[in-house]
């Protein structure tokens, strides 16, 4: 494979936003998402959810952090977070 | 070998009782074969690996017996009528396995070609040994299903039974044959094509209702309509005990549940699968209880005996699985005594002993060569003057057994 | 912009049972990322999705088949492989994975599993290997490394482990990968296109069991474990599969990749005799 450099012409590109979601009670608190994430925008919530573990939440000044990875979606083994492209600032894609 | 695009074999044909079976097989519409070669059974094989692929099946030889029913129950689910053919070490092999295809309802055709056991035993010769492994075998509250042939004719007729009884209960169907009529070579007059009963296996209509639960039985059958894959259907279908949608259960009334429904949907229908045949019993004092290849020396027996003035006769048991109780304790109510004829130390006397009014008597051998008829004639001579003035004895009270 | 959102329902629930979530898989378990990667791969695929067919044996993995709101199987323990044959020659149509554990697929299977690759059937074998026997608490399996410590190897392992892709390449396979369950977009990537190619393809996954192996080896936490995937891992297509073994030596790197993808006629076991030529010759 032949990787270009990327220097020329960087602002041609824009970088995907995202908005995360969470399904609470499905999180275990395993931290793959939080540990992982390349933004690192996730962080453990303080309360607990139905099952007694912490969940991932969005951490505070990270709100625009998120690019749509799709990286805690494919990793979380609860099925309990992914993101979904925002096209403008504060809304989802939905 | 004639015409092998050819999937039923119509006229009178000459060959041996694996062919036979094999050629059942292909009658009834069979179209996997999963096979692992073993004497006495392999010529099951070997025809329907030239044959299979002729008529738009297919044979795989797998890697071991484990293989082959496993993949035998894969196909069932494919949507084909699937069999594997065996004998003693690799029906050993096969119980798990049998266990499966009975927990997840799945039609499949299993020929044991019995041998002599324990273990390797006797691979080219003859025994009867297998008729409880048949039953107990696999581990659980398994129900079975077992018809025991004792002709070429109807190696034949029985598997393409076999495969009808595995759609109708949707349940692994096992041909008990033996070395000596596997290796039989006769006449077997074969049907045309559109003689050939085949049950339909019932199958989920598409689309599936709202709340399909591909695990609860529609009717009195007890049996739930198959659901086929591909379709969008969805089904889980696991070893596993579960409930009505197919999901892992672990709780006692599911386990209950479910079991008592795979043991009934036979139990409560048993007059549908049993089978047996009555030789000379109308003015019988002895009732010959046998079944399969000792059915025929049987015969010679009974003809000694009433050359000798002892009215025998013969109750052939031709299913095994589930007991013909009812037959048997009917006959053992009309005769003074009943003499159980079997290449086995007991195996289905124990059985009629459990039912019989009359005393019974067992002519047994461990195998190795046919049943002689001498060894059976001496029981009925024994049974004759045992059961002579006493002909209602308990089966409790337990006569002497000639071995 | 907003913090997170709350979601009651999630996109894969489409390809779940969501009705049975939670799994039974433990905090740090990383069959569900698995599970998650193969159900991308099933929809990025372009085979409709009806004919995806999940075949899965028993243990922990085994309970993959249950979660996916596919026609699915789960069987017995080692015998997924013989299944998944079963259904695929019955049925050509299908797209049959078997998804299981090292231990059911390369212990208890191990004779199908090899024979399916010699074979080459078209079946895609997703092997999530967590290096011990999980689901009956943590004992010694074939893929344990040397020195490992399990309930049934207090003292440690003294048995070599298999090395699956040279096994699987040496038996037959025309596709073989080797992915942790971190490397979630390699791992889809290679699903998919172990899905698509005529053959017997297999993608070993090394994923964390913190209950039953990370405990007992002082590797932590799920996560902890997937930092020790990420530490030691490197990726290399084009590594000498004699030398991909895993050993639990923080000195000696986990290869990763995509190792193996040549051609070779798949298994069609109903071919008449004219058409055993075209076989030999290599038409698929």
């Amino acid at each position: 494979m032949i990787r270009r450099p990327m220097d020329a012409g960087l602002e041609q590109f824009r970088v995907p936003r995202g908005q995360v979601f969470i399904v609470p009670n499905r999180c275990k608190d395993c931290q793959f998402c939080m540990e992982f994430c390349p933004q690192d925008v996730l962080e453990r919530s303080d309360d607990l959810n139905a099952k007694g573990y912490h969940y991932a939440v969005v951490a505070a000044g990270k709100e625009d952090s998120c690019v749509n990875c799709q990286f805690c979606n494919l990793v979380c083994p609860e099925f309990a977070i992914f993101s979904e492209e925002v096209t403008e600032v504060g809304s989802a894609s939905h | 070998m004639p015409a092998t695009e050819q999937r039923v074999l119509t006229g009178n044909q000459f060959m041996n009782g694996d062919t036979a079976c094999a050629e059942g097989a292909l009658a009834a519409g069979c179209l996997y074969f999963g096979g692992y070669p073993i004497t006495p059974s392999t010529e099951v094989a070997e025809r329907l690996a030239r044959r299979l692929p002729a008529v738009g099946g297919a044979y795989v030889q797998m890697e071991d017996e484990l293989g082959s029913i496993t993949s035998v129950i894969g196909a069932a689910w494919g949507g084909v009528r699937s069999m594997t053919a065996t004998s003693g070490p690799g029906f050993s092999l096969m119980m798990e396995a049998i266990g499966l295809a009975a927990m997840t309802e799945t039609p499949c055709v299993i020929v044991n070609v019995m041998r002599g056991g324990p273990s390797t035993g006797l691979p080219t010769l003859v025994a009867q040994a297998d008729v409880m492994q048949a039953r107990w075998g696999s581990h659980g509250d398994i129900q079975a299903i077992a018809l025991a042939p004792s002709s070429c004719q109807e190696m034949f007729d029985l598997t393409v039974r076999a495969f009808n009884l595995a759609d109708r209960f949707r349940h692994p169907v096992i041909i008990l044959a033996d070395e000596a009529i596997g290796h039989l070579t006769e006449r077997v007059v074969i049907p045309a094509a559109k003689d050939i009963v085949r049950t339909p296996r019932r199958m989920q209509p598409i689309p599936i209702p709202v709340a399909y639960e591909p695990f609860r039985a529609p009717d009195s059958t007890l049996v739930p309509l198959m659901p086929a894959p591909g379709k969008g259907i969805g089904a889980h279908v696991t070893s596993l005990t579960h409930d009505e949608r197919g999901y892992p259960a672990t709780d006692a009334p599911a386990h209950d549940r479910l079991v008592r429904r795979l043991y009934d949907k036979i139990a409560l229908h048993t007059d549908e699968i049993i089978d047996v045949e009555e030789v000379g019993l109308e003015d019988a004092e002895i009732a010959v209880v046998t079944f399969g290849s000792t059915s025929r020396t049987a015969k010679r027996a009974v003809s000694m005996a009433r050359e000798a003035g002892i009215r025998a006769g013969i109750l052939r048991l031709i299913t095994l699985w589930p007991f013909p109780e009812e037959q048997v304790r009917a006959v053992s109510q009309r005769v003074n005594a009943i003499v159980v004829a079997e290449l086995n130390l007991g195996q289905v006397r124990r059985e009629v002993e459990r039912v019989s009014a009359a005393p019974v008597l067992g002519a047994h051998h461990a195998g190795g060569a046919l049943m002689p008829p001498e060894i059976i004639f001496q029981s009925i001579k024994e049974a004759a003057r045992h059961g002579q003035g006493n002909g209602r004895r308990s089966a409790s009270d337990r006569p002497l057994t000639a071995v | 912009m907003a913090r997170e959102m709350v979601a009651d329902r999630h996109p894969t629930d489409l390809l779940l049972r969501s009705d049975r979530l939670p799994h039974i898989w433990c905090p740090g378990c990383g069959l569900g990322s698995v599970m998650s990667c193969y159900t991308d791969a099933v929809q990025a695929s372009g085979i409709p999705v009806p004919l995806h067919v999940a075949v899965s044996g028993i243990g922990c993995t085994g309970r993959v088949a249950g979660y996916l709101s596919l026609d699915s199987f789960h069987t017995t323990h080692g015998r997924a492989i013989p299944y998944a044959l079963g259904l695929k020659v019955a049925n050509p149509e299908l797209q049959v994975t078997v998804i299981s554990g090292d231990g059911d697929l390369s212990a208890i299977g191990g004779n199908h599993l090899i024979h399916a690759a010699r074979r080459n059937i078209d079946l895609t074998v997703i092997c999530v290997n967590n290096f011990n026997y999980g689901m009956t608490g943590g004992q010694a399996g074939p893929t344990t490394p040397r020195g490992a410590t399990t309930s049934t190897t207090p003292n440690g392992n003294y048995e070599e482990p298999f090395n699956l892709p040279h096994l699987l390449a040496t038996a037959g396979a025309v596709y073989i990968s080797r992915w942790t369950s971190l490397h979630v977009r390699q791992l889809r990537e290679s699903m998919r296109v172990a899905i698509k190619k005529p053959g017997f393809s297999f993608v070993e996954v090394l994923s964390p069991c913190p209950v039953g192996f990370g405990k007992a080896n002082d590797l932590g936490e799920g996560r902890d474990e997937m930092w020790f995937y990420r530490r030691r891992s490197i990726v290399d297509d084009n590594a000498n599969l004699a030398d991909v073994g895993l050993s639990m030596s923080e000195d000696e790197p986990i290869v990763l990749g995509n190792f193996v993808n040549r051609d070779r006629a798949p298994f069609r076991p109903a071919v008449e005799k004219w058409a055993i030529e075209e076989v030999l010759h290599g038409e698929a």
